[in-house]
């Protein structure tokens, strides 16, 4: 989502790497450089100004840290004030104390409010165990109510509307409903309007005060561009706003308006819209928002959508088998198998540190990885177990079987061998025994200076490991579109033939690799 | 302060943070110096120019350096200047081809306002006395079919739909095309799914619906309109570009300029795809759109100076 401001700063900072000390003018260039890209990514030229003032204090002031490239000084000034600007971190919607808990959805037309009314319900509904109910009150736009009952009957949740009715009598016999029905959520969607039509700006704050809902939010597409600070001020005055949502950031929007709208609204972001499907609707992560403008991608992410789909005693395994050198294509496929459950590639990429600006250029599409499979499977079980067996005829034999190529076959079982020296390596060093002083810079270089974030390194590594990081490397590297992609600074480049993705944490942090996932999962059921 | 009054007074503050800026960084007769450049840079930020606002600075700044820039009138005249350079030309409704009718795909991404600004051209041509025929291909969104009908029956346009969810949007944009044709329509406009840009496989489909219509008659279609959200900051450049290298986009419809956001990265899109401006949405009425006019457009990021000084 904010790659481009990502690319942005890793060149500016290229200037300053490799400098030990933050100097006035060093500094200069590099703010210089946020500036525009701030700007560019749609904050809003005061919010940008603003921060821009903050970094340089902290850059230059007393929390220097000895011993640390200028650059990642940097990174991490600009880190913590992106984290404590967006934050806090745990924003969620405050349920009332009494049911039905009321909330009441407001936003621009076109925001993409009554797709999000049916996400936060579905969400509510799973994630929460409420029983929500919706509350068409939108009765402006030709067929919303329509709209709203098709989806609402995509998740399971009953739709309130009444015909020909004014939206405070919609909105108040839903909430009257609700109490008889024992639904403890009321979600109200409410019609787009304009920030400056002052009438309809008046019947929504209106609604408000005669429904009273516990939580009022502003629904914002994550496009918008300078505007998105008045549009929210006039909301936040008519509604006296309790949170928002971010719309449509599954483009490559860099999403500015997260950080004005905070700025200016002081209301937290309380999830992002991040799919036309109805399950995508995630919470908000300032850190890792913070993270993914710094080019680190979004690690913690993929750590809890990977502890959630990948079976840990699975990965266990498979790492064991990799260190022992007895891993075999069988493994290989069960690897690729547990890797697709994460997404679509392209989105597991953009997770991925140093290559969420990538993953957008890269045609990693499913249908490469698709083909792989397929290669797989045209082998017998004896032949993914003991990978000596494929001879030229047997290699042909799978490559009609697959509708490939021999060279695909033979490119799958190069990376294959490619993998099994890699490990092979892996595993004289010892995994981790040279663990030293340069290996903490090492470490402190690829995620941030943050302690918390350096720590997140460690489950990055163990994710690595647990995916195989040789193995999406070399999956991926034989894809054969990625030439020429430039090295993400200070993070491994998977598109390297056979450079383990996160190999370099793999290899120093071993020990943090089974905690990660489970701290993480802790997390998320906050 | 009562919700009114505190609405109008910032409302007066945007405005004069937009609309009035210029005249408000020369209120009081304030030289030509640093702070006032910085001024001049966020007025041009805030109205989503986007880096074109750094490159008119520093073109200030080397100007006023060689002297060239006296005042207020000298910094107004010369912004104009270089804005309707970029931006210059009038819209006109596109012409009728020689036989058949007219069609025109309307893409863009999702609450842009595509089928509001799809109302509001049926409105328009069926008002010049034109027969307007709808054709209903976003199949994806729920009730968007419901909702362009009920806007057919209040411009008295026909429409073609599937009454199937999740149909083929080619195949209803086909007969949409077919059907204008046989019944001697003058204009098709053919409504798709919002999408974003960044989706492939979706902008795969448009490119579909484009070749399938283009099957269904002869040379459709005859334009492919994007509608932008004018209140969308330096992504709508990145829309405007994948839309076009997927369907070859014609011309732009700029929606939702009545509030207060300026839309000046049609600006970039312009700078980098020379694709026209062809209407602007200002409003929540069928009637509330209008051809692009670039002088209005730019008057309302820098407005015209009187000649007499700072304005009221």
């Amino acid at each position: 989502m904010f790659e481009s401001l990502t690319e942005r700063l890793t060149s500016s900072f290229a200037g300053l790497r490799g400098r030990k000390e933050l100097t006035a003018e060093n500094v200069e260039e590099g703010l210089r450089e946020v500036r525009q890209a701030l700007l560019e990514a749609d904050v809003h030229f005061r919010v940008a100004k603003d921060l821009v003032e903050k970094v340089r204090e902290r850059a230059l002031g007393d929390e220097r840290i000895k011993g640390v490239d200028a650059s990642e000084q940097f990174v991490h000034a600009f880190h913590q004030e992106l984290v404590e600007l967006m934050g806090p971190e745990d924003a969620r919607i405050q349920f009332a104390s009494k049911p039905p808990t009321v909330i009441l959805v407001a936003g621009l037309q076109g925001a993409g409010k009554t797709t999000t009314c049916a996400k936060l319900a579905k969400l509510l509904k799973e994630k929460h165990q409420k029983r929500p109910l919706l509350v068409a009150a939108d009765v402006k736009r030709p067929a919303a109510i329509e709209q709203l009952r098709v989806m609402g009957e995509r998740v399971g949740v009953p739709v309130h509307s009444v015909e020909g009715a004014a939206p405070p009598l919609v909105c108040t016999s839903g909430v009257h409903r609700a109490k008889e029905e024992g639904h403890d959520v009321v979600i109200l969607d409410t019609a787009g309007r304009l920030h400056v039509a002052e009438e309809l700006m008046r019947e929504v704050g209106g609604l408000a005060r005669e429904v009273k809902p516990d939580a009022q939010v502003l629904v914002v597409d994550a496009m918008t561009g300078q505007d998105a600070v008045q549009s929210a001020e006039s909301f936040h005055s008519e509604l006296e706003l309790t949170g928002l949502i971010l719309t449509k950031l599954d483009g490559d929007a860099r999403g500015g308006a997260a950080v004005s709208l905070k700025a200016v609204t002081g209301c937290p972001v309380l999830f992002v819209g991040t799919g036309e499907k109805v399950e995508d609707l995630e919470p908000f992560h300032p850190d890792r928002m913070a993270g993914r403008i710094l080019g680190m991608g979004d690690v913690v992410g993929l750590v809890e959508k990977a502890s959630q789909e990948i079976d840990e005693r699975e990965a266990q395994d498979t790492y064991e088998k990799m260190v022992m050198g007895t891993f075999t294509l069988e493994d290989m496929l069960a690897q690729l198998r547990m890797m697709r459950r994460l997404g679509p590639m392209k989105k597991v990429l953009g997770m991925m540190p140093g290559i969420g600006g990538m993953a957008k250029d890269l045609d990693i599409d499913d249908k490469h990885m698709n083909r792989l499979e397929a290669l797989f499977t045209s082998m017998t079980p004896a032949e993914r177990l003991q990978p000596g067996l494929l001879d030229m005829s047997r290699r042909r034999r799978i490559a009609r079987g697959s509708g490939q190529e021999v060279g695909a076959v033979n490119e799958l079982l190069k990376r294959f061998k490619d993998m099994k020296k890699l490990m092979k390596q892996m595993g004289k060093m010892g995994m981790g025994a040279k663990l030293g002083a340069k290996a903490k810079r090492d470490a402190l270089k690829g995620m941030s200076a943050t302690g918390e974030l350096a720590g997140d390194a460690g489950g990055a590594g163990g994710l690595g490991s647990m995916l195989g990081g040789g193995g999406l490397g070399s999956m991926l590297g034989g894809g054969g579109d990625m030439g020429g992609m430039p090295v993400p600074p200070g993070g491994a480049n998977p598109f390297e033939g056979n450079r383990p993705m996160g190999s370099s944490s793999t290899r120093k942090r071993p020990a943090k690799r089974k905690k990660k996932p489970k701290r993480s999962r802790k997390g998320r059921k906050r | 302060m009562g919700v009114l009054a505190r609405l109008a007074a910032r409302l007066g503050r945007t405005r004069e943070a937009i609309g009035d800026g210029i005249s408000g960084l020369f209120r009081g007769g304030r030289e030509i110096d640093a702070a006032l450049f910085n001024e001049l840079e966020e007025l041009l930020w805030t109205s989503d120019l986007g880096p074109i606002a750094g490159e008119l600075c520093e073109e200030l700044k080397r100007l006023h350096r060689r002297g060239e820039l006296k005042g207020e009138e000298d910094v107004r005249s010369h912004l104009r200047k270089e804005l309707s350079a970029r931006l210059d030309e009038s819209a006109e409704d596109p012409p009728q081809p020689s036989a058949g009718p007219l069609i025109v795909l309307i893409v863009g991404v999702n609450g842009s306002g595509k089928t509001t600004s799809i109302a509001k051209l049926a409105h328009r041509f069926t008002e010049q006395g034109k027969r307007v025929l709808l054709g209903a291909a976003d199949t994806f969104r729920a009730a968007a079919a419901d909702q362009l009908e009920v806007w057919a029956e209040r411009n008295g346009a026909d429409i073609v739909r599937s009454h199937k969810d999740g149909a083929d949007p080619a195949s209803v944009a086909f007969d949409a095309a077919k059907r204008g044709q046989e019944d001697g329509a003058d204009i098709v406009l053919v409504d798709t799914a919002g999408r974003l840009h960044t989706q492939r496989n979706l902008l795969e489909e448009l490119e579909k619906v484009r070749r399938v219509l283009g099957k269904a008659v002869d040379g459709a279609p005859h334009e492919t309109w994007l509608v932008l959200d004018a209140t969308n900051g330096q992504n709508a450049v990145q829309q405007a570009k994948e839309f076009t290298s997927a369907v070859e986009v014609s011309g732009l419809v700029l929606a939702k300029l009545d509030g207060t956001a300026r839309g000046g990265a049609v600006f970039g899109i312009r700078d980098a795809l020379s694709l026209p401006v062809r209407y602007v949405g200002t409003g929540e009425s069928l009637g509330d759109l209008d051809l692009f006019d670039p002088g209005a457009f730019i008057d309302a990021i820098v407005p015209e100076g009187s000649g007499e000084g700072p304005r009221a």
